[in-house]
């Protein structure tokens, strides 16, 4: 109410504005005149402006990146560099958003990206980017383009590459990443990259997203980047629907929106729904009861739950969220990195029960998956493990009555549906780490 | 307790605790063998390993776990903030 008007968020897209327009990659001398120049002069004191404008990362953390920065920088110093890793590699299968960022705003994300390495210090930034999608070409060209402009980075000495990370589940996660950069393999590692990341220097991993809000932010201002969204969580963010929706698609809503609201903007359900996957495969299923909740880390953490990555899948009444489940957790123990005994042994272990569960009325199967999942949960050095257990601990709640359906053999209609979420084939044996 | 917890000895163990690096870990169970009231395995011969802090009169049995493991896979660290 006291809000002075002019700090009111318009409503209108801020990420995707441009493309929104065109359908396609802004180009440079697009992006220039949607966004304006790079501002070099707001890397000083950049990190308080992230820091006050209360940016929070979009990779499924939520993690205030402006504390991360200020601990990269202040690592960085100490270990004499720092390096700075984009995070596009989107190994989540419900998620677009940052194939549809990367492509439709590439410039906006090195921008970015370049304004974080300067204000942390870092003189290397590497791209990772979905492997097999054309991005890593589109990417390059956008970085040739700027460089022949004369537009930020590589005229103030920031050296900026493209990699392709492989394309397991795992190999997105931030330690995995800078071990691949580094010229490791793609698996997680037990230290964190701020701290010890590519070539064992402090590296600060973040998502797309996360850099594109950073270079809007470095133009804009923090208290304009809070006109949008909550007090806790400032700004828009991109959200992954898909399901039984009418549209499903990318778009982009201010924080604190509710479920039904970003149901609405993707045209509203198909049908009625049973369920909603939110935030990733490693995520949570919840009742449609929580769509009436703001989209927010706060708000779902009550309802065990988080926005995560963005994805949100709506589960129509007549599909078996089980059989949904099942396909997912298999598919994600299959993309254990085979490090740790807990995750590789455990995961294909808790997909096995909660099939037996599911397709052969096995009620001790059950007893034991949730044994199981009490025993190998944060047991993983890196978060795997948690977000399966997660996963089939939400399934187990959410779709209490069709367990026991299940489990007395009474049928259930949706075992006959055709499986919604999607489910890529397994990374052929030659895929490697590398 | 009482015997070990002196005061010198005993102020440093309460901050610490120990901590299994899951990647380095290969199951040999020897962890558990030595101080079973911190360290437990699963179904599979992993570590289960308390996220308390190594009580005093375990101190020295923690530290020789760490230094006898096979993959140098035991740390004691300081305690995480809470």
């Amino acid at each position: 109410m006291t809000v002075p008007q002019l700090l009111r968020y318009d409503g209108r897209p801020r990420l995707l504005a441009g493309w929104l327009g065109t359908g396609r990659a802004a180009s440079l001398a697009e992006h220039l005149a949607v966004n304006g120049p790079l501002p070099l002069d707001a890397v000083r004191g950049l990190i308080d402006t992230v820091t006050a404008a209360g940016l929070r990362g979009r990779g499924g953390a939520w993690f205030p990146t402006g504390r991360k920065l200020a601990t990269v920088a202040k690592n960085g110093r100490a270990a004499g560099g720092s390096h700075v890793v984009v995070n596009g590699a989107e190994s989540e299968p419900a998620a677009g958003k940052d194939k549809l960022l990367l492509g439709a705003a590439p410039h906006l994300v090195l921008d970015g990206a370049e304004l974080a390495a300067l204000a942390v210090g870092a003189t290397k930034v590497t791209v990772c980017v979905h492997r097999g999608t054309g991005l890593a070409r589109a990417i390059t060209a956008a970085i040739a383009e700027r460089a022949r402009a004369g537009w930020g980075g590589a005229a103030v000495g920031l050296s900026i590459t493209v990699m392709e990370p492989p394309r397991w589940y795992v190999s997105s996660e931030s330690t995995a990443l800078a071990n691949f950069v580094g010229g490791g393999e793609g698996k997680p590692r037990d230290v964190s990259a701020y701290r010890e990341g590519v070539g064992g220097k402090p590296t600060l991993v973040s998502n797309v997203e996360t850099f594109a809000h950073l270079g809007l932010i470095a133009r804009h201002e923090a208290d304009w980047f809070r006109m949008a969204g909550t007090a806790e969580a400032p700004g828009t963010a991109l959200f992954t629907v898909s399901g039984a929706v009418r549209s499903r698609g990318v778009y982009e809503l201010p924080v604190g929106v509710t479920g039904h609201d970003i149901l609405r903007m993707a045209g509203g359900p198909t049908e009625p729904l049973q369920a909603i996957l939110l935030g990733g495969y490693g995520g949570s299923w919840v009742s449609p009861g929580v769509l009436a909740a703001p989209f927010t880390p706060e708000a779902l953490r009550t309802l065990h739950a988080s926005p995560g990555a963005g994805v949100v899948v709506a589960l129509p009444i007549g599909a078996c969220g089980l059989v949904e489940t099942v396909r997912v957790a298999a598919w994600l123990a299959s993309q254990n990195a085979r490090q740790c005994g807990p995750c590789f042994n455990g995961l294909p272990a808790i997909a096995d029960d909660l099939a037996r569960v599911t397709w052969a009325r096995d009620r001790t199967a059950l007893e034991r998956l949730r044994f199981r999942m009490s025993m190998i949960n944060k047991r993983g050095a890196c978060g795997h493990p948690d977000g399966v257990v997660k996963l089939v601990d939400t399934a187990l709640r959410v779709f209490g009555p069709c367990v026991e359906r299940h489990i007395f053999g009474q049928g259930c209609a949706g075992l006959y549906r055709p499986p919604m979420l999607p489910v890529p084939a397994p990374p052929s044996p030659n895929e490697g780490w590398r | 307790m009482t015997r070990s917890g002196t005061a010198r000895s005993g102020s440093r163990a309460t901050t610490q605790r120990l901590h299994v690096n899951m990647i380095e870990c290969d199951g040999h169970g020897m962890c558990a063998e030595l101080v079973p009231e911190l360290i437990g395995l699963d179904e599979w011969g992993y570590p289960i390993v308390s996220s308390e802090p190594v009580p005093p009169h375990l101190a020295k049995h923690a530290k020789r776990a760490v230094t006898l493991c096979p993959m140098l896979a035991l740390k004691l660290v300081e305690r995480n903030r809470r």
